[in-house]
Order: C-alpha cells, then structure tokens, then sequence
C-alpha cells in the first residue's frame, strides 16, 4: 500500500535531480510542507501507533552525497524514526531497466526487531521493488503492517 | 607527447599533463586511494581550504562565492558535523567545507613546440589582416591585454587563427573561452581542421571528452572553474555576453587560469560601458574590424511604432503593422527570425501565428514555423533545421541573439522596447540579417510601442560602425 504526494513530470525531475545528484541538501526544504500535509492526510489515524523507516543508503552511497534524502524526508515527520534497515551496495535502482530491479535479490538487512505498524519513507516510487524489498524484511519479522510513503510516484 | 613510451597512468608524464593547472575536488581526480595518498605525502598534490570562514563572511575558493545567501548548511554524514557547502558552483559538483581542493605541484608537461600547426587555407580581408597581425604581436610581446571590437559577421575565429598559430610555434597552451555551449561545439570541427596535427578538446557541461589534457582547449566559461595557473594565451568571446558580465565568478576564474604571463585577447561586438570607458581612456589596447567579411555595410534596423501593440501582445499576436510588412518585404524568399522577449510569449505566439498565416497563406504548413527558447530540448536539432532552410519563420527569444549564424534571414522584434531588449542585445539581434556573400542584406524592423533608449542607441551605434567601415 503506497501513497505519494506528486506524480513525475520534468520540473520535479529536475529539482529532484539537483537535490539529490548534485547533493544540494537545502532543496530538500521545498518539499516539506506538502510532504507533512499529505502524509497527514494519509496516515491521519495511525500515525500514533506507527514508526516511520527510512529506506538506507548503503554506506559508499552515503559517503558520496553526504546525506540520505529519505531519512531527510523522514525527518521532517512528527513521527519516530527508526533507522533499522541497512543496504548492501549495489548497482543505482535507476540505472536498472525495470526487469533487472524487480527480479534483483534483496539488498536489505534488517538490524531490529519491530512490534510498531511501519510506514516505509522514501523518495521515489517507480516500479515498487525497492519497497516491496524492504517489506518482505519486515514482515517475514512479525512486523504487524507496512505501508509505504514516498514524495513521487514515478 | 612522444608516440612510442607505453601508456602508463601513473607516469611522471601522464599525471603531469593530466593535473598540472587544476584546481580539484577529489572525486574529480580518477585515482585510487592509495597512489592518491602517496601523491599527497610526496607533495605533488598540494590540498587547499575549499570554503573558509573569514571576518566578512564565508568564501568558496572554487567560484569565489562570498553570498551567505548561495551557502547551504548540511548535517554532512561523511565527517559527522554540520557545515557549509557552495550551492554557487554545485553544478560543477558540490564543495563541501570538510573537503579540499588539490593543485598539482609536481613536474610540469612540457608542451610541444608545433613548427608548422596550422592547416587553415583561406584568405583574410585586409580588415581581417590588420587584426590579426595585431593579436600575433600582442602574442609575441607578452602583451597582457588586446581588445578585438569586430562588427558581428567580420569574421573573427579567422582572426584567431595566426595569434594561435604563433603561441603553439612557442609550445604555449591556449585556451578560447565562450559564454555557450553552442558555440564550443560549433567552433570544435572549425578549429579540429585549421589545426589538424594538435591535440584540441572542446568542453563544456556533459562533454564526453573532459580530461583537460588537450594544449588547444575550447571551453565554456564555467569550465574554467577547474583550471588554475594553466594557460599562456586566453582568448575570452564575446566578452559582453551575459552571463560573462553578469557573473563575477567568471571572469575570476577566467583570471585564475591564466599564467602569470598571459596574454588576454577580449572578443566583441558591443563593448560594454567598462570597457569602452578604458578604450577611451587609453588603458585598453584595441583594434576596430568595421567591416563585415564580405565587404557589405551592417543593415540599419528601421522602427515601426505600434500604438495597438500591448493589445495584440495580449492576446499573443504581433501587432498589425507586423502583418503588413511581412505582405510587403522586398525579398520574400527570405527566411523569418522572430525576436520575442519572454518564452511564455514565444510558446504562446507560436501557436497563434500558425493559426493566423495557414489561413492567409503565407506559410503551407504547420512545420513551417517553429518556437525555441532556452529551456528548449530540441533546440540544436531546430536551429540544424533552421539553417539547413527546412523552417521558414523561427521565433526566438534572446537566445539566439549571437554565435550562429543563419546565411539570409529577415530579422523582426516584437515589443521591441522591452527591457530585455538593451542596446547589446539588438545590435545582436541585426546582426544575424545579411550573414552571407551571396545575401549579404537583409531587413531588420523593431516593432514598439515607444522609442527606448536601447532602440535609440543600437541603431546610432550600427549606423557609425558603417561610417566607420567607409560607409556613408
């Protein structure tokens, strides 16, 4: 189940591409207001009882931009953020025709156990394999319910 | 480059050439960590502080940024503090304050001594000439500085070609610095020709070939940022242009790259104020090319006042006298450029004016007007369509106001009072009619509302570069 808060068109693929490509932290600040609204309008009623996860950057991804724009995302959310997921590094998701990312192995491990709803944050939604990834994880863990919130949908 | 020593990435040679004057972030230098750190203990790179905090306020030591404005603070993951980085120069690739930049300081490549590098065949006006021998003496004397005004159409890469010759006799590096991409790959297959035995790279954002090893180098402005200390002669075009003038952090990079003794040889057609206060002045060396290559006067814009003109524009129309004139211009076999100030209104327009002249025949179909602007993806493969005679009527904003040129085109400007419209810009802008030798004029009207100064200006300022040429 995941929720976005704009569809891709070629003036956010830009922004998206200077924030996060070209590692211009500030941008990320544009999108905060309809991220919190929309993400308030979604989840209303169980933001309470939910943790917001962060879909992880593996650690030479994180080293090469200096931020992870998911956990940025997370942030900006006044629910509690759990970073318990983590990446093996591989190839970039948008480098991948869409075969080779919904057929790739699981880069995720996962570092906890959770007994909280999840909500799965992340930036873009295109074919849904990176997220479906991070579920499975999760759920095969005993996590009661996950559903996953991004800023586009591709 | 000796032919026969095998090619070795770490060679003394290699690395010499690939990063002696340069200024460069790390992950801009493809080496791997541990030649990288032994490089740094040997000093033969040198790091440098890339933002430092001064009295006055932060400073990036790559594009000279001291807005407090254009610095972004980051919580940065790699060094686990929060810090600046330089949200000016970010498309270059982000400096971050916990990284440095790093010059090399080991040997320097020696660049080769070219006896005969010019293949050029062609013949120079004597206008041409009197221009050219003067930038091969100002090479020659180590001249700091030699302003080129040439009228638009004189034919000035031409020029170029026996200064350049003379600084690669001497085993000089050169570099040619321009506002546009456009322009770089235009004058790449040009200058790959006229020096067919020398190593000459093109680059400029998204280039393919970027190592910046070539002794012949065409650059847009903005690569200069990476280059420090590195070039003997630097040829700066169309040294008005926005955003060279517009951007203090060009021309600062621009005035890093160049070695200690350099020559600076500035190209325009329309000096600005700066330079011509030191023209007259006496503190600028330059020489005035009058004359366009083929021998015929600049054609003199005429000005139509359109009282209905903000009405029309409103609803994204040229104004009626417009119309008038396109029924009645003296040769209308001619290509139509069409000058607009906005891309809203070029977009707009562009829609109208197809609708408007398939119904009174003045074009046959709808592929025969088209609409570009900056933010145009296919804005090569239109202006490629332009010149090659496949679009009759073009509408433009100030895009194309310079560095192409259309062989016989008619040049229209609609609101033209607008003050996007200054008096660089529509000396420009009539520059692009009568390009060719074969039609060497062409009409230019301005379409207004109102006289403005820049209208004023332009046109006495095109009428005595005529007077000047030996025209009445």
């Amino acid at each position: 189940m995941n929720q976005s808060v704009f569809l891709y068109n070629p003036a956010i693929k830009e922004m998206i591409s200077k924030w996060k490509y070209r590692g211009d932290y500030c941008l990320g600040d544009i999108f905060k207001e309809s991220f919190v609204q929309t993400f308030k309008t979604a989840f209303g009623n169980e933001i309470n009882d939910s943790i917001v996860v962060p879909i992880p950057l593996s650690d030479e991804r994180l080293l090469e931009r200096g931020f992870n724009q998911s956990a940025m995302l997370a942030d900006y959310l006044q629910v509690e953020k759990k970073e318990i997921l983590t990446r093996i590094h591989g190839e970039k998701q948008s480098k991948k025709t869409r075969i080779e990312r919904i057929s790739a192995r699981n880069p995720f491990s996962l570092n906890a156990v959770v007994s909280n709803k999840v909500i799965l944050i992340d930036d873009i939604y295109t074919t849904g394999a990176t997220l479906r990834h991070a579920a499975t994880l999760l759920q095969e863990a005993g996590c009661p319910k996950v559903s996953s919130f991004t800023l586009i949908r591709g | 480059m000796n032919e026969l020593t095998p090619f070795d990435p770490h060679s003394e040679l290699t690395l010499a050439l690939r990063y002696s004057g340069k200024l460069l972030l790390r992950k801009e230098i493809p080496l791997d960590h541990a030649t990288f750190q032994q490089l740094l203990n040997q000093q033969q790179f040198i790091p440098h502080a890339s933002i430092i905090r001064k009295f006055s306020g932060p400073k990036c030591n790559r594009c000279n940024n001291q807005k407090r404005s254009l610095f972004g603070i980051i919580p940065c993951q790699i060094c686990r503090k929060q810090h600046l980085y330089c949200r000016k120069c970010i498309e270059m690739g982000r400096v971050l304050e916990c990284e440095s930049l790093y010059s090399w300081q080991g040997s320097k490549p020696d660049w080769l001594s070219h006896a005969n590098p010019c293949s050029w065949i062609g013949e120079l006006t004597k206008r041409q000439k009197l221009a050219s021998e003067r930038i091969v003496e100002a090479v020659t004397n180590l001249e700091k500085e030699l302003l080129i005004w040439a009228v638009c159409g004189a034919g000035k890469t031409e020029m170029l070609y026996a200064g350049i010759t003379s600084a690669l006799k001497k085993g000089k590096r050169v570099c040619l610095a321009t506002p546009r991409a456009d322009v770089v790959r235009e004058l790449l297959p040009r200058f790959r020709q006229a020096f067919s035995s020398v190593h000459i790279q093109g680059l400029y954002g998204g280039s393919k070939d970027n190592d910046g090893t070539a002794q012949l180098i065409l650059a847009t402005t903005h690569q200069l940022l990476r280059f420090q200390a590195a070039f003997d002669l630097m040829i700066i075009d169309e040294v008005d242009a926005f955003p060279f003038h517009a951007d203090p952090s060009l021309p600062y990079a621009t005035s890093r790259a160049k070695n200690e003794t350099s020559t600076t040889i500035y190209l325009t057609a329309t000096p600005r104020k700066m330079h011509r206060k030191r023209i007259a002045r006496n503190n600028l060396a330059h020489i005035f090319v009058p004359v366009r290559f083929h021998g015929h006067p600049l054609p003199v814009p005429t000005m139509k006042m359109s009282l209905n003109l903000r009405k029309s524009i409103q609803r994204f129309l040229p104004p009626n006298h417009f119309f008038t004139w396109l029924k009645n211009r003296r040769t209308p076999s001619r290509q139509l450029l069409l000058f607009v100030p906005t891309i809203n209104l070029a977009e707009r327009m562009g829609e109208k004016l197809i609708e408007k002249l398939l119904i009174s025949e003045d074009i046959t179909s709808e592929l025969d007007l088209v609409t570009v602007h900056a933010s145009d993806v296919n804005r090569e493969e239109k202006v490629m369509q332009f010149r090659n005679k496949e679009i009759l009527i073009l509408i433009t904003t100030t895009i194309l106001e310079r560095g192409v040129t259309f062989p016989s085109v008619d040049v229209a400007v609609i609101d033209a009072g607008h003050e996007v419209f200054d008096e660089a810009a529509l000396v420009q802008i009539s520059g692009r009619a009568g390009r060719s030798i074969d039609d060497p004029d062409g009409e230019v009207v301005f379409f207004h509302d109102g006289k403005t100064d820049a209208m004023v200006k332009a046109i006495r300022s095109i009428k005595s570069m005529n007077r000047r040429g030996g025209f009445k």
